[in-house]
C-alpha cells in the first residue's frame, strides 16, 4: 500500500465522530470607532510609519521628488513592458533596490497588518528584497480585523499575497528588538484620501 | 551513541548556574507577560479560543477528506504532493528532489517537523549541506546545536555566547555584542546565501483545505525570501496542520503572534498558492506517528497544536529547566504530550516534567487540556512498565501508606519526632527533596490530634 492510501486510511479509521465547523458571530468582534487611527496607531507600534495625501497626485509628485541615485522601483505607475521586465529580475539584481512603492489592497485595523497580492508586487522577491518599504493604502480599504479581511480578499484567486505588517525584525538575540532582519529596514504607510 | 540524559538529570544540569536560570526564567516570563497584554486588547479573545478549538476538532473529525481535497486542490495549483508515512520516507523524499535537480545550494527556514525528522542531519549524513535561515536557528546551527525553543530557538543564550558564535564563524569583532550589529553580519551573511539558492525549504503554519494553499508566518521574512529566490520550494507539513476554508485564517492568524510573542500578527503572513512560472513547488505531507495520536481518545487533542510555545514561557519547570533538557525537537508541556506518542520508553521522563499546575492549558489558544493529558499519559506510561524503579517503588509505598491511616498515623509521628530530634537524618544529599530546599518545620502534632483536641 503506497504511504497516502496508508495514512489517508488510517486517519479514517482512527478520526473521530464528526463535529461541527463553529459560525463566526461578527457581533462578537471588536469595533473600533475610528478605523484609521487604530490602524496608525498600530503601525507605529510596530515600528512603521504613516503619512497621509489627499489624491494620488501629490503622493506621485512627492514620489518624483524623491527619486535620487538609488534605485527607486515604483510599482504604481510602470507600464506592461516595465512590469515584464521587472518580473524576470532575479533576486541578485534587485538586492540593490533602495525603495520599493507597491499598492496595498486591504488594511486591517486591529494589527496594521496589509495585504498584497503578486500581481501589485510585479515581482514576487521584490518587496521583501527592497531596502524600504512603502505600502500605498487607500483610507477606505481599511477593514477591522482579520475576519473582515479575509471577507475581501479572494485568497483562492491569486499565486502568492502576503499580509506585511511593519518593517522585517527578530528579537532572537536576547530578545533584544531589530529592525530590518532579511527584508526592509523600514515600512512607510501612505494613506491616501 | 552517547546516552540521552533524562528530564530531571538534565534540569539539574541546567540549574547549577543560579543567576542564568534566573535569568533565562525572567526572559520568558517577559514573553508570558507579553502575550497577557496582547490578549487582553480583544474581548473577543475567549471566544476566539473557543472558535480556533471547535475548528481544529471539526477538522480532525474529518481530516481524511479535507486531506484529500487539500491535495486536489494544490494539484490543480500546479504544486506536486508528496507523502511520507514517517521521519525516514520525508527526508529519503526531501532527498530525492535535491537529487534528481542537481542542486547545492539550499536554504530553509524554520520548520519544526524537520527537525522532528531530523533532515538535516540526514542531508548532512548524504553530503548536502542545508543553511538554516532563522537568525536564531542560524545561531544554533553554527553552534551545532538544536533549537531550544520552537519560536525562539537561541533563548537559551546570551549575547555573548552569540557574539562569540558569530566572532568565530562570521568573523565578527570579537567582544562586540550588540544584537544591533550581531543581526546586522547574519543579515549580511545570509544575503549570499538567499541569492544564491537554488532550492528553499519551509515550514507550513496553515494549510487550506479549500485553496490547496498554505501559510507560512515569520518576522524576519526569511520563509518568503528564500522560496521567492529559489527555483524549487519544499514545504514541509504534518497532516494536522489542514484547515478547511481560508476565511479560518482569521481566528489563527489572531491567535497565533498574540499567544507566541505578544504581537498583534507577524510581520509577514504568506498565502503560497501556486509556484512562480518556471518554478516548481512541492508538498511533503507527512504523518510520523500523527495518525496514531488521533486513535487516542486522551491524546488525539494535542494534534490541535498551532505551535505558538504560550505553554513552554508559562511553565514553571519550562523556564527552570531549558528547552535542551527535554531532548526532543518540540520541548515543553505540549513537546512531552507528543513526544510519548513517538516514542514511549524514549520519552517516558517527559510527562513528569511538570507541576500539573495548568497554567499551560490556561494559555493554550487552542484550548489543548495540556495538564490533563501529562497526567494521563504518566497512568500510561506507568502501566507500560516505563518508570523507573524508584519511582515505582516510591508510588507503590505511598499507595499503601495513604491506603492504611493507621500505617498513616504511625509514619506521621516517627517522621515528626525524626524531624525534630534527629534533623540530619532528613537534611542530607541522600534525601532528594532536600535539594535546594528547607525541610518544613515538623508540627508538634497531627492535624488529627489537633483536631481531636478540639472536639473535647
Amino acid at each position: 500500500m503506497s504511504s497516502r492510501a496508508e495514512i489517508l486510511s488510517a486517519v479514517s479509521q482512527n478520526k473521530p465522530t464528526l463535529v461541527p465547523l463553529p459560525t463566526i458571530d461578527f457581533n462578537e468582534l471588536i469595533r473600533y470607532d475610528d478605523l484609521v487611527a487604530q490602524f496608525k496607531f498600530a503601525v507605529e507600534k510596530i515600528g512603521g510609519e504613516v503619512l497621509f495625501f489627499e489624491n494620488e497626485a501629490s503622493l506621485f509628485e512627492s514620489i518624483r521628488l524623491q527619486q535620487g541615485q538609488n534605485r527607486v522601483i515604483n510599482t504604481l505607475q510602470m507600464n506592461d513592458a516595465e512590469k515584464i521586465s521587472l518580473s524576470k529580475e532575479h533576486a541578485s539584481d534587485l538586492e540593490s533596490v533602495h525603495t520599493a512603492y507597491f499598492r496595498g489592497e486591504i488594511g486591517v485595523a486591529e494589527n496594521s497588518a496589509i495585504w498584497i497580492d503578486e500581481k501589485a508586487m510585479v515581482n514576487r522577491v521584490l518587496p521583501i528584497i527592497c531596502e524600504h518599504l512603502v505600502l500605498v493604502l487607500d483610507k477606505n480599504a481599511i477593514v477591522a480585523t482579520m475576519h473582515h479581511a479575509y471577507q475581501k480578499v479572494n485568497v483562492k484567486a491569486v499565486g502568492y499575497g502576503t499580509f506585511i505588517a511593519g518593517p522585517s525584525k527578530t528579537a532572537d538575540i536576547e530578545q533584544s528588538l531589530v529592525i530590518g532582519a532579511h527584508g526592509p529596514r523600514s515600512l512607510k504607510v501612505y494613506l491616501i484620501g | 551513541m552517547k546516552k540521552v540524559k533524562e528530564h530531571a538529570e538534565a534540569a539539574a544540569d541546567f540549574i547549577k548556574d543560579g543567576p542564568r536560570t534566573d535569568w533565562h526564567d525572567d526572559t520568558l516570563w517577559f514573553v508570558r507577560e507579553k502575550r497577557d497584554l496582547a490578549a487582553h486588547t480583544l474581548p473577543e479573545w475567549e471566544q476566539l479560543r473557543e472558535w480556533a478549538s471547535q475548528i481544529k476538532n471539526h477538522t480532525l473529525s474529518n481530516l481524511d477528506e479535507y486531506l484529500k481535497n487539500f491535495e486536489i486542490n494544490a494539484q490543480s495549483n500546479g504544486v506536486k504532493i508528496h507523502w511520507a508515512a514517517n521521519a525516514a520516507e520525508h527526508n529519503k523524499i526531501v532527498h530525492k528532489i535535491i537529487q534528481d535537480n542537481n542542486i547545492q545550494k539550499i536554504v530553509k527556514s524554520k520548520s519544526m517537523l524537520t527537525e522532528e525528522c531530523h533532515l538535516n542531519e540526514y542531508l548532512i549524513q548524504n553530503g548536502i549541506s542545508v543553511i538554516d535561515t532563522d537568525l536564531g536557528e542560524r545561531i544554533v546551527q553554527l553552534r551545532k546545536e538544536p533549537p531550544s525553543h520552537i519560536v525562539l530557538p537561541a533563548i537559551h543564550l546570551k549575547k555573548q555566547d552569540v557574539s562569540e558564535t558569530f566572532h568565530r564563524h562570521l568573523q565578527t569583532e570579537k567582544g562586540n555584542n550588540d544584537p544591533q550589529y550581531l543581526t546586522e553580519a547574519a543579515r549580511q551573511h545570509l544575503r549570499n546565501h538567499f541569492v544564491e539558492s537554488e532550492l528553499a525549504i519551509t515550514g507550513v503554519n496553515f494549510a487550506v483545505s479549500e485553496t490547496g494553499g498554505f501559510v507560512v508566518c515569520t518576522n524576519e521574512g526569511n520563509a518568503d525570501m528564500g522560496a521567492n529566490t529559489a527555483k524549487i520550494h519544499i514545504a514541509c507539513m504534518g497532516i494536522e496542520k489542514i484547515i478547511p476554508k481560508a476565511e479560518h485564517l482569521s481566528v489563527f492568524l489572531r491567535l497565533l503572534a498574540r499567544s507566541a510573542t505578544g504581537q498583534p500578527i507577524t510581520t509577514y503572513s504568506s498565502h503560497f498558492n501556486k509556484p512562480r512560472p518556471n518554478q516548481q513547488m512541492h508538498i511533503v505531507i507527512v504523518d510520523n506517528g500523527r495518525s496514531r495520536q488521533l486513535g487516542r481518545a486522551d491524546f488525539r487533542n494535542s494534534l490541535k497544536c498551532i505551535r505558538c510555545a504560550a505553554c513552554f514561557n508559562t511553565c514553571p519547570v519550562y523556564r527552570r529547566s531549558g528547552g535542551h533538557s527535554y531532548h526532543t525537537a518540540v520541548a515543553g508541556p505540549i513537546g512531552s504530550i507528543l513526544n510519548p506518542n513517538l516514542d514511549m520508553k524514549a520519552n517516558a521522563d517527559l510527562p513528569f516534567a511538570s507541576t500539573l499546575c495548568g497554567s499551560c492549558s490556561n494559555v493554550c489558544p487552542v484550548k489543548i487540556d495540556i495538564h490533563e493529558q501529562l497526567w494521563k499519559w504518566r497512568q500510561v506510561i506507568a502501566d507500560e512498565g516505563y518508570v523507573t524503579t524508584s519511582k515505582k517503588v516510591g508510588m507503590q509505598g505511598m499507595a499503601l501508606v495513604f491506603a492504611n491511616p493507621k500505617l498513616y498515623r504511625i509514619l506521621g509521628s516517627i517522621g515528626r519526632k525524626t524531624m525534630k530530634l534527629f534533623p540530619f537524618l532528613v537534611n542530607n544529599k541522600l534525601n532528594p527533596w532536600y535539594k535546594q530546599r528547607d525541610m518544613p518545620e515538623p508540627p508538634k502534632e497531627s492535624f488529627r490530634d489537633w483536631y481531636k483536641k478540639q472536639q473535647k
